[in-house]
């Protein structure tokens, strides 16, 4: 659920040199050929309705930030609550991808090298923030971390309960994208590595590690990205103070119910300059590691 | 951490029981207890009347049946809309050799990494009647999209789109074209081979994606907030619902809607972890 991006370079796509990068010269899979027409037929309805639901749409969020021109864009990421939700989101989506990287990894060790009864059920419970709706993961939360808390923390209205609710919804990330690369890892090299005298430190960091880079790096990139938009599951934990608790995707909540379009526009831009970062890390990473394998 | 390399071959290091522990706590404290609390609130609310009897009157109040009947309603379209266009466009992309394939397979996934507020955001800079690029065009022909159902329904289509081609894909590049060849030869034509030959090789794909949208869209709120009314009976949503409950202080009400799209997600979740072949999971 959580690996596909990795996945979208597997064996069979193989590595085009660039989009659209000519096929000549390379021998292509058997099987697959250019467009018949009925084929292209059903390209371009695809990309109408791809294009109707998904690149226009966006377009006009990039042409209505930027409609203003340069200044009125920088005016409004200037003002200083914009910038403290923008601040706030990129400080926290950091810390949670740092602590997934930690965890996550050794979630996914204890997943696959560790036997223990009951394992298949932690396996569910992995994909359970990404199961749940955004607006129920939030209210999950505020049932044992919220007011009324059987354990009596209270976490709403917090930078701490901002935190709790981006580390749930991306636990899987880090998890999924490690777990599939440990379980090829080959123990052998490792146990190889300590007949001759290797420390576990000395195999965690010069073995285990390096081969793992790749994944913890897309997994993590995953998981900051997610962090950065995260939106329903803050709407009742975050308070949503500005300049205090208040996340960019709800200031472009608030700007929209204030009929401020141009503003929620440029705000989202961002947003949208770093999930195209970020896909484009991914895409780096992907290829490497289908390189390597 | 490396002392657990040896739990293979029969050895574990103290180190491995630390990890272990650890690892439950965490799930325990992140996940597990909160998501059973939501089954005990939904049942047995603090100040309110608990057990069945009551939970299920919850769910049945009118504008409850309605924000169900709404959410199934957009789910449904959009389920069908993304079977569609997802199982077409992962042939095109296995299939096909074509300009643009390789930025078009990374544009398919570019929805997952958009925030649903920014989806709505572009939805009504879009499609608002009042402010949509083509919302004139619309209006002239009277229809409206944002601020009704088939918003709500481009809002969830959106968010789950590459589901299914996530799940197609990588089936198709697996199990190659021979088949497909070998009916071609037989002189089957391009649907007779699509229906008999491929299709019933990707189906369990197909159906996980479809499983996977499912339960997406049934829960989609951030997209859906910003192009609906969302006010009861009008664009409410079971997931704006739970919002609007509980910002109403009708705790029983959110956790027991809370309560059932829990238990429908879950119930996806197994179906696709425990269903799906072992030779996958490998």
């Amino acid at each position: 659920m959580s690996t596909p991006t990795l996945a979208a370079t597997a064996p069979g796509s193989g590595p085009a040199g660039g989009p659209g990068a000519p096929q000549r010269g390379r021998r292509r899979p058997r099987g697959v050929e250019a467009l018949t027409p009925a084929a292209g037929l059903g390209l371009g309805v695809a990309m109408l309705w791809f294009s109707l639901l998904v690149l226009l749409p966006l377009t006009a969020v990039v042409v209505t930030a930027l409609e203003g021109g340069w200044g009125t864009f920088v005016d409004v990421v200037a003002e200083p609550d914009t910038r403290a939700a923008l601040l706030l989101t990129i400080t926290e989506a950091l810390g949670v991808a740092v602590v997934n990287v930690v965890v996550g990894t050794v979630i996914a060790w204890v997943l696959v090298r560790d036997d223990f009864p009951g394992k298949r059920v932690l396996e569910v419970v992995i994909d359970v923030p990404f199961a749940l709706p955004t607006i129920v993961a939030g209210l999950v939360l505020l049932s044992l971390y919220g007011p009324r808390s059987p354990i009596g923390v209270n976490v709403v209205g917090t930078r701490e309960g901002i935190f709790l609710a981006l580390l749930f919804v991306t636990l899987p990330f880090v998890v999924r994208t490690v777990q599939p690369v440990l379980i090829e890892l080959d123990a052998d090299v490792e146990e190889a590595a300590a007949s001759l005298g290797a420390s576990p430190a000395t195999i965690l960091r010069r073995i285990v590690l390096p081969s793992l880079a790749p994944a913890i790096t897309a997994g993590a990139s995953l998981a900051f990205a997610r962090a950065i938009s995260e939106f329903g599951s803050l709407v009742l934990i975050a308070g949503n103070v500005p300049g205090e608790t208040e996340v960019a995707s709800l200031r472009i909540l608030k700007f929209i119910e204030g009929d401020r379009y141009a503003s929620a526009a440029a705000v989202a831009f961002i947003l949208l300059l770093v999930s195209a970062l970020v896909i484009a890390t991914l895409d780096v990473v992907s290829r490497r590691v289908a390189r390597r394998g | 951490m490396a002392e657990s390399t040896l739990t293979r071959r029969g050895r574990r290091g103290p180190l491995t029981y630390v990890l272990r522990v650890l690892v439950l706590v965490y799930l325990l404290l992140l996940v597990a207890w909160p998501v059973s609390l939501i089954a005990q609130r939904a049942l047995l609310p603090v100040d309110d009347p608990g057990g069945l009897g009551p939970f299920l009157e919850r769910l049945t109040e009118p504008s409850t049946v309605y924000a169900f009947n709404l959410t199934l309603t957009v789910a449904f379209w959009a389920v069908l809309a993304n079977t569609v266009f997802g199982v077409s466009i992962s042939l095109l992309l296995v299939r096909y050799r074509f300009w643009g394939r390789r930025a078009l397979s990374v544009l398919v996934d570019l929805p997952l990494s958009v925030s649903p507020v920014v989806v709505g955001l572009a939805l009504v800079l879009a499609y608002s009647s009042t402010r949509g690029w083509f919302g004139d065009a619309l209006g002239s022909v009277g229809v409206q999209v944002v601020f009704s159902t088939p918003g709500l329904v481009l809002a969830t289509a959106f968010v789950s789109l590459p589901l299914v081609v996530r799940e197609v894909v990588p089936v198709l590049e697996e199990i190659g074209t021979d088949a497909e060849q070998a009916a071609r030869s037989l002189g089957a034509n391009g649907r007779q081979t699509f229906w008999r030959i491929t299709l019933p090789s990707i189906k369990w794909a197909v159906l996980y994606g479809v499983v996977l949208t499912a339960a997406r869209s049934l829960g989609e709120f951030g997209a859906v907030k910003i192009v609906s009314q969302g006010a009861e009976f009008n664009g409410e949503t079971a997931t704006l619902l739970v919002q609007n409950e509980y910002g109403a202080f009708n705790e029983p009400a959110a956790y027991a809607v809370a309560l059932v799209l829990v238990l429908i997600s879950i119930i996806a979740l197994v179906v696709v972890t425990y269903l799906r072949p072992k030779e996958d999971r490998a």
